[in-house]
Formats: C-alpha cells, structure tokens, sequence
C-alpha cells in the first residue's frame, strides 16, 4: 500500500519556488497596501449600505432631458472625430521620423521623445491644461485627445515600421526610387493594415474618452454627467452612463464593420 | 517603350482579363466609408462650438502657462507630493491585483470554446464591454457616491475599470488554446475544473500575466488622476495646486507623474524581459 503511495507521480504543474516566492510577496504586500491606505471593514458595510440606497435612486432612469444628453453626446461625438482625424494625421509623419531603420539616430530620438510626452500624461490632465490654456469648451477637449492620439499612434506606427521586411524596401531603392518613392511602395504598404487597425483602436479609445474631459471643462457629455453627479440626479446618471455604454458599444461595432471591409 | 508595352496589353490574350484587387461591390464599400469619415469630419467642425479666437492664441496662452510654471517648485516635493504618490501606487497596484479577481470569472465565461453557452458568452461580453466603456473617472465618481471619498473609492474604480480590458484580452487568449491537450484531458475524464486548471491555464498564463503587467502600467498612469474627482492620490495635490493657481506646484506634480509613469514602463519592460 506504502509503496504504491510512494510510486504515485508527481503532481502536474506544480509551482516551482520562486512562483511560490512571487505569489508570497504580492500577498504580503497586498496586506500591506491595504492597512495603508486605511481601508476598513466598517467602513465598507456603510458604503454597501449607501450603495443600495444609490441604486435605488438610480432607478427609474429620468429621461426627461433628452436634449441636454443629446447635445452632450453629439459634442462628445463630434470631439472625438475631429481629435481622432487630426491626431492620425499627424501621427503618420511623427511615425515614419520615429522609426530607427529609416531615420538617422537624432531624428529618431526627437520623434521618440515627443510621443513619450504625448503618452504620459493622462488626457484628463492634459485637458486640464488645455481649458486652463485655450478656455473652457470642446476645443480644450480636441486638443488634448489629439495628445493622446499622437502619442498612442505614433509610438505603435513606429515600431511597426520597425518590423518591416527590408527585402521589399531595398528592392524598390534598387529601381532608383527616390526617398519618397521608398517610403510610398516599399514602406507604406507593409504597414498600412497596421495602421489603420491602431487607428481604428484609437478612434474607440477616443470615443470613450471624449465622454469623460467634460468633468474638467473641455467638452462633451461628461459636463452633464459631472453636474448632474453633484446634484445628486442620480436617475439621470444612469441614463447617461447607459447612453455613453449603448454609444460605445455601437461604436465598437462599426469599427470591426469597418476593420471587415479594409480587411484588417 | 510605353508603345511597345501596350501594344502587347493588346496582343497578349492572357492580358485580356482584368486584374483588379477588389470587386466592384468591394470598391463601393471602401467609398462609402471613405465618404461617411468625410462627412462626419465635416460636419463636426462645422457644428463644434470652437471659438476661433481662443484658437488663435492658443500658442500664446500655452506659453504663458508655461512661464508660470517656472521654475519648479522642488520643495513642494517632500510636503506634499511623495505621499500622495505612494498613494497613487497602492492605488494602481490594489486596483490591478483586485481587477485580476474579478476579470476571471468573466473571461472563462466569455470564451467561446470553453463556456459552450451562447447566452453566458454575451452577457459576459456585456459586462466586459460595460466595464470598459465606463470612463475610470467616472467609475470613481460612483465610488466616491458611494464609499466617500478617499483611496478606497479610488481603488475600486481602478478595480472596475480594468475588469473589461483583463476579462477581454483573457477570454481571446483562451480562445486561442489549442484543442489537442483538452481533448486529451476530456478523454481521461476529466473535469470542468481540472481541463481549466491543466489544461487551459498552463497555456494561458505567459499571456495572462502580460496582460496584468501591461494593465499595471495603464493604471499608474490613470490613478495619477482620480485625485480630481475626489478619490485619493496624487490627483488630489493637482487638484489643490490647480484651484490655488500655484503653478509652480503644478508643475512639480506633473513632472512627479510624469516620471512615474516612465519608471512604470521601465519596470514593465524589465519584468517582461526577464520573467515572461
């Protein structure tokens, strides 16, 4: 009996030390941010407490000012084409300059280090920024979704360019094309299936973003949102966080229709 | 020369047929979404209300801001900001760690090929695509409705948010297991539970794992500004420094996101290289 206990395989994908190790220290730490950040259990309760409260006060969704949500929704619409459009464009020339196998190293790195500080800062803080500098409205909102946009397209357009063969890029230059000619035949085409999926990504992105710089001033449905949050018209909170997802989810299907038809 | 070639283009039976890349209908397709882009571009600028005079002296007023923000306030650094940005990592990594709870459940439901329910994948997919399209913001402003303001607002937020993003991108990588193992799994008779547990998760966990780290990183960067709307860490020291137009402030907050956000991604980077 003992031995066939003892013949018994080992277990299958059993976690080796150092996973064991891992998983210890995210544990610990896990306790740690919590005791931290103050969290308590009393505190929790209440808030579930409240939370039904919150979600009773929710329903029925008030849907007695459409034109307010309309108008919110068609400016936030109208942000995140704009921003999208502009920001696509230019991200196409910051790409080509970012990518390493056709620039020169400076070019490269200039190109490089204004899409980090295009990416690293939030939209919202952007914005911010924005509506501080341009005035209040959908301009501020453009402006700094554009940031982001550039950010987001440029850095992933690069480095697709990156990863081009170089077999078709040296055929076309051996025809004597010039630079231009390279970057159109040779260059281009390999990336521009690429490219149209991180601009269909960033149009959805854009979208979902151009309902929240309302909160900071710059347009769009979530300056309804924000005010409605702070007069406590939590019906009609709801029915704007159910638009905004209703939106979103259409948008994300016209994207794959669209991402069918390019054959992406 | 040109002559010549078509000339031939008229001989040559064999070039009598025309190579097109796309059909008609295909064509036409492309058109109208090339036109449909046009008119929506169109029609949003003529209909946005974009007051053309801030727009001319925006590079001006840009400047401006600039020039208040200098120089920096380093001091301000141990007062007010280091605090608040330990806040903001807790914030992001709690919010991550929580998210991952979360995601699973929706992300086994959602793959097709494991959860053979059609109903149980799109309501899934529902809450997933629900999840992501409510703004981290604005999850936050729930939060705070409901718990108050303060971290742990903050972090559920962060929690909520991301569930759609790891739920989503897990549910494809299930997808994309392939059949051989769990069908060997299957044959010996095994559970629901152990084909997930041996079959599916040994093959989904390189991917799973990028998927929370690149997570992480997203959630540095969108915790820095939960602060705004109440909801702890370092958004709330750009919040007050905002309000007060103590730009100098601002611009040491900014400058403390910004490399935060570029140590973040350095750390992604490494931790991807050497464990993935």
């Amino acid at each position: 009996m003992n031995a066939i206990v003892a013949d018994r395989p080992t277990q299958a994908f059993r976690a080796g030390v150092g996973a064991r190790l891992a998983a210890l220290a995210i544990l610990l730490y896990a306790l740690y941010a919590i005791f931290q950040l103050d969290f308590s259990w009393a505190r929790f309760v209440t808030g579930l407490d409240n939370g039904a409260k919150f979600l009773g006060r929710m329903f029925p969704p008030d849907v007695s000012k459409l034109d307010i949500l309309w108008s919110g929704i068609r400016e936030s619409l109208q942000i995140a084409v704009l921003a999208s459009a502009a920001g696509i464009i230019i991200s196409l020339p910051i790409g080509l300059l970012g990518a390493r196998n056709l620039m020169p190293a400076g070019v490269t790195w200039t190109a490089r280090a204004l899409v980090v500080l295009c990416r690293s800062l939030h939209p919202v803080i952007v914005a911010i920024l924005f509506v501080k500098a341009v005035g209040f409205g959908a301009l501020a909102g453009v402006l700094s979704l554009m940031v982001a946009t550039v950010g987001f397209i440029g850095k992933l357009f690069a480095e697709a360019i990156e990863e081009i063969s170089a077999k078709q890029v040296e055929a076309v230059r051996a025809t004597g094309a010039s630079f231009m000619n390279v970057i159109l035949f040779g260059v281009l085409p390999q990336v521009l299936p690429r490219f149209v999926g991180f601009s269909t990504y960033q149009l959805d992105s854009n979208l979902r973003n151009s309902t929240m710089v309302g909160i900071v001033g710059a347009g769009g449905v979530g300056g309804a949102l924000f005010a409605a949050f702070q007069r406590f018209d939590y019906d009609f909170v709801f029915t704007i966080l159910a638009t905004i997802v209703a939106l979103v989810f259409i948008g994300e299907v016209l994207v794959n229709a669209v991402k069918k038809v390019f054959h992406v | 020369m040109s002559e010549a070639a078509a000339s031939m283009n008229h001989s040559a039976p064999l070039n009598e047929r025309l190579w097109q890349r796309h059909t008609l209908a295909q064509k036409l397709l492309r058109f109208a979404v090339w036109l449909v882009m046009a008119a929506a571009i169109v029609q949003s600028l003529r209909t946005i209300e974009v007051i053309p005079e801030f727009l001319y002296d925006a590079p001006e007023q840009m400047g401006d801001l600039l020039q208040r923000m200098w120089p920096i306030d380093w001091a301000y650094y141990a007062d007010g900001v280091h605090a608040a940005l330990v806040e903001t990592l807790h914030i992001a990594s709690l919010g991550t760690l929580l998210s991952m709870l979360l995601a699973v459940p929706f992300g086994l439901l959602v793959a097709s090929n494991l959860t053979r329910h059609r109903m149980l994948n799109a309501v899934a997919r529902l809450v997933l695509v629900s999840t992501r399209s409510v703004n981290s913001l604005i999850w936050a402003l729930l939060f705070v409705a409901v718990f108050g303001p303060g971290p742990l607002a903050g972090t559920l937020a962060i929690a909520f948010r991301s569930i759609g993003f790891v739920g989503k991108l897990m549910g494809e990588a299930i997808e994309q297991t392939p059949r051989g193992p769990i069908e060997a799994l299957e044959a010996t008779g095994a559970g629901k539970g152990a084909q997930i547990w041996y079959g599916y998760w040994p093959q989904i966990k390189p991917a799973f794992w990028s998927i929370v780290l690149l997570r992480w990183d997203i959630n540095v960067r969108e915790s820095a500004v939960l602060g705004l709307v109440g909801a702890g860490g370092i958004g709330m020291a750009l919040d007050t420094a905002l309000n007060l137009f103590q730009w100098q402030r601002v611009a040491m907050v900014l400058v403390a996101i910004f490399a935060v956000v570029v140590i973040a991604e350095v750390v992604v980077t490494q931790v991807r290289k050497r464990v993935l």
